[in-house]
């Protein structure tokens, strides 16, 4: 099993669903995914459904969170003050593109790659050109 | 002074002038924005006061508590957790008190505006709620905090939330308009202005609200 979880935190539930899925395809079983997206139907994020999910995921994995716009990043934040120490250590907030930085992520965790290394493949997203 | 029920009829009272200014706020959220704070803020302290009126709380803390949980999980926006921030500040400063006096109130806003600064990472000039805070904090800061004050800090609130007009945005989705969010008051700086409306005349009394929906376009 892989080193890291990955949570995406997007302000469109529906974006949350979608990108889990397709991430799911490239890693299977082997990385533990999840979403905390939308605020129940509405569009907006939920620091109280952030900590619920990161809370949910394995306790010996890093959780690796990305994000798509401002507020989810501030909500994200708010969420990691309402964790307990014990959580909120092994989570670490991801600048990266959304669905592109989450691709390279669930690839590299796949791997085994620790958090550190499997954060720098996720924002190469930020530099790499997709048309070449 | 503000009493765990004032504190209460304050939250409803916001709550209900939230109701009724929801599509003035969606408004100017509409020109510079996404169209929602209004809905949001309306929804979320609805539901922080249908909350308080299921579970009152013992304390001011309790209750401020309350209020953050109903905001983070109902509001949606950054409006969320910048309103969040703001009762969670009260609720670490009051915990355990059953009534606060005007120097407790001041002391709590100030403590709100770090929150703010902290959380949404704004400065003043960057069209913001943070506009408004940060005057009424410095003007409650640089007085003796009495009822006098406190009520003088709504029409501090009131000028400075109509003066945002005149900024450029450097928040928000506002702030990709750049130059062209000028001429529009920022809608968290009028949600803010009321929020003091109604806690000032909780607290001190005899709080004349200003009709917003005329004033802002």
């Amino acid at each position: 099993m892989a080193q890291v979880s990955i949570v995406i935190v997007s302000h469109s539930r529906k974006i949350g669903e979608g990108l889990v899925s397709l991430l799911s395809q490239l890693v299977g079983n082997d990385v533990y995914l999840n979403h905390a997206a939308g605020l129940g139907e509405e569009i907006g994020t939920d620091a109280t459904y952030i900590v619920d999910v990161l809370q949910g995921c394995p306790t010996d994995t890093d959780l690796l969170v990305l994000f798509d716009l401002g507020s989810a990043l501030m909500n994200t934040e708010m969420a990691l003050e309402l964790l307990p120490d014990e959580v909120r250590q092994r989570v670490h907030i991801v600048d990266a593109p959304l669905v592109e930085g989450a691709v390279a992520a669930a690839v590299a965790a796949r791997a085994n790659l620790a958090y550190d290394e499997v954060i720098a493949s996720a924002m190469e997203a930020r530099t790499t050109n997709k048309i070449m | 002074m503000l009493t765990t029920d004032a504190f209460i009829r304050f939250v409803e009272a916001y709550a209900s002038r939230l109701a009724d200014l929801q599509g003035t706020l969606n408004k100017l959220d509409n020109q510079i924005g996404d169209g929602d704070h209004g809905t949001n803020m309306a929804r979320g302290f609805k539901v922080a006061a249908e909350n308080l009126a299921k579970n009152p709380g013992s304390d001011l803390g309790a209750v401020c508590n309350t209020v953050a949980m109903a905001l983070l999980g109902n509001v949606g926006g950054a409006s969320g957790p910048l309103y969040a921030t703001i009762f969670m500040r009260f609720s670490a400063l009051w915990k355990g008190q059953s009534s606060v006096e005007s120097g407790a109130i001041a002391d709590g806003i100030s403590s709100a505006l770090e929150g703010l600064r902290a959380r949404g990472k704004a400065e003043v000039g960057d069209k913001t709620m943070v506009d408004v805070w940060t005057p009424v904090s410095d003007g409650l800061r640089s007085t003796e905090a009495t009822d006098t004050a406190l009520k003088a800090a709504v029409a501090t609130a009131t000028s400075a939330a109509l003066e945002t007009k005149s900024l450029i945005a450097k928040k928000g989705r506002a702030a990709y308009l750049g130059e062209r969010s000028v001429g529009i008051c920022d809608p968290g700086s009028i949600s803010s202005a009321v929020f003091f409306e109604e806690l000032m005349d909780a607290a001190a009394g005899g709080v004349e609200r200003t009709e917003w929906h005329k004033l802002v376009s």
